[in-house]
């Protein structure tokens, strides 16, 4: 996004919505949103003829465990017609849900399933709120920060049962993290 | 006189993960009433490899080769917004010579992908000479991209700060040698369809998809330019060369099937025209950042100089180290949007990688643009979204 519309859209946001907390990063905007004002912010967004944010191009859970609201959801927001964009970010706590913004885009749909099944985020008013890329039966949520990058289980077929048995994951070795320079 | 009415019940089929058509591992759940769609339900995640999570644990430069096997249709056009991401976090600058490199071969991944959109839609439908043709064309690039990198598909090609290694020699001629043929080969592909009386009975008004629908399902690509939404991220937010090249936009008038399948093959022809361009205007010079903090010192200094040999081990023990912040950075795949959005808390692995796929949301229309029409024509619309289940399930 070139700086002049940047500023633009800036100036934009201040007018329209002096009461979200605003953070200019060299490339973009992001704008602060309180859970219970979601839906209707976003609609606004959506509505307003100088934003029109027609589309939601993107919905990204993220935890921060250290956090006292540890779970936050992120939403990159696009307007095909002004070339411009906004993320706007909700941070909730652990079991609390965000409204589901599926009646402002209905895209957003498989998005929220995906955050839910991903982080565990829970997501109000969604129609249909199960796991997408996981296993119907998985266990937890791996992107979360204390979800181990081996899976907790492995899956494998026994000859003597004559069925799939799951059990904890045993390494040989350790997974490796790269390697951290001390300068 | 008593009337008797029998009652029919809808009917329930699993359409895939193993079916020839289902363009990979579709899992569709349809809920016919006769032969018409009354209900889709598509299940997704038999790819899930977690490439998301699995990049958290990796240096930037380790991350690259992931994206390959995202959209394996497209490999390089994936990497491009790994790169860009990258770059845009650290402020690398690309010089010019590999911005140029980065083009065509993001040009010709297009050409590749959208090949094999042509030839298994055609095949899809009925039409089994396009695949032949079309696989006969992919080949030769294929061969660009093993003469360049060493591996047909898995590129690794480019990195952050450039591309791995300058093209080889007579590389240069041979693409353009190709450029220079393919307009023929893409007009024998249009004498077999854009006529062709059955093609357009199979795809003229089947998954129409108006402009205001198409905004709100969060289509992108040539499924937003087919509903006549002239958006394209190398015209709105040029990255690399592409603001030194002239390309046209092309835009369907309906949003069915066929104007989509027009839209891609215009596509064909200007990333051509984009190629040759390319060529043309591309300098000489060094084709990868010469800052080798961030980016892997030349093989012949490593093996001569100490610096650059130190820099070396710790680019590939430790790779480099990120600022704290966040960016998203997006690229006109062949798809359409793929972007990457990069959480950095500092250090050399990113905090949190999330992966814009182009497909994710295409698929996810289904649902509705599949309602009403008949079980013949579910193979017509799952190939004209151009479904590749590496990107969607990540």
């Amino acid at each position: 996004m070139s700086p002049e519309t940047l500023d633009q859209l800036e100036a934009t946001m201040a007018a329209r919505f002096p009461e979200l907390p605003r953070e200019k990063l060299a490339d973009a905007l992001i704008v602060r949103v309180q859970p219970e004002r979601l839906v209707e912010t976003m609609t606004r967004l959506r509505d307003d003829p100088e934003l029109d944010f027609k589309m939601m191009i993107d919905l990204a859970g993220v935890h921060y465990p250290e956090r006292e609201q540890p779970l936050e959801v992120v939403y990159q927001l696009l307007s095909v017609y002004k070339n411009h964009r906004l993320r706007v970010k909700v941070a909730i706590g652990e079991g609390v849900a965000v409204p589901s913004v599926i009646p402002v885009w209905s895209c957003a749909d498989w998005y929220e399933r995906e955050a839910y099944d991903l982080l565990g985020i829970l997501f109000s008013g969604h129609p249909d709120l199960r796991r997408i890329l996981n296993d119907y039966d998985f266990d937890g949520h791996p992107l979360r920060k204390d979800f181990p990058v081996t899976g907790r289980y492995e899956v494998r077929y026994d000859e003597t049962l004559g069925r799939i048995v799951r059990e904890p994951v045993a390494l040989e070795r350790a997974n490796r993290e790269p390697y951290r320079h001390t300068l | 006189m008593e009337t008797q009415s029998t009652e029919f019940l809808n009917y329930t089929v699993n359409f895939g993960p193993q079916h020839p058509a289902a363009h990979g591992v579709l899992r569709l759940l349809l809920e016919l009433d006769g032969e018409v769609v009354e209900r889709a339900d598509p299940h997704i995640g038999f790819l899930h490899r977690g490439t998301e999570k699995l990049l958290e644990h990796k240096t930037y430069l380790q991350g690259v080769p992931y994206f390959d096997r995202l959209d394996y249709m497209s490999m390089m056009s994936e990497e491009h917004s790994w790169v860009l991401a990258v770059e845009k976090l650290m402020g690398i600058q690309v010089p010019e010579r590999g911005q140029y490199i980065r083009v065509i071969f993001a040009e010709l991944t297009r050409i590749l992908n959208h090949l094999l959109f042509l030839g298994a839609h055609g095949l899809d439908v009925g039409a089994m000479t396009m695949f032949i043709y079309c696989f006969r064309e992919r080949e030769r690039i294929m061969d660009m991209y093993e003469a360049v990198c060493g591996a047909r598909m898995h590129a690794a090609y480019f990195r952050p700060g450039g591309v791995s290694r300058d093209l080889p020699d007579g590389l240069a001629e041979k693409i353009q040698a190709f450029t220079e043929d393919f307009p023929s080969k893409i007009d024998e592909y249009e004498t077999l369809l854009t006529n062709n009386r059955i093609w357009k009975q199979r795809l003229v008004d089947i998954g129409v998809v108006t402009a205001a629908e198409a905004l709100d399902m969060g289509y992108v690509g040539p499924m937003l330019r087919g509903s006549g939404i002239a958006w394209d991220l190398r015209k709105a937010e040029p990255y690399d060369a592409y603001d030194r090249v002239a390309f046209d936009i092309p835009v369907g008038k309906n949003g069915d099937s066929y104007d989509r399948y027009l839209v891609r093959v215009e596509e064909i022809r200007q990333s051509n025209r984009i190629i040759q361009q390319c060529l043309k205007q591309m300098p000489t010079g060094p084709v990868k950042t010469e800052n080798f903090k961030s980016s892997v010192p030349y093989r012949k200094e490593m093996q001569q100089g100490m610096e650059s040999l130190i820099l070396h081990f710790k680019q590939f023990s430790g790779g480099f180290e990120a600022p704290v912040g966040e960016v998203y950075a997006a690229t006109e795949s062949p798809k359409g949007e793929f972007g990457v959005y990069i959480i950095s808390h500092g250090g050399n692995k990113p905090y949190r990688v999330k992966i814009r796929a182009a497909g994710f949301n295409h698929l996810q229309s289904l649902k509705t643009i599949l309602k009403g029409h008949m079980l013949a024509d579910v193979t017509t619309i799952v190939g004209t979204i151009d479904i590749v289940f590496g990107e969607i399930d990540r």
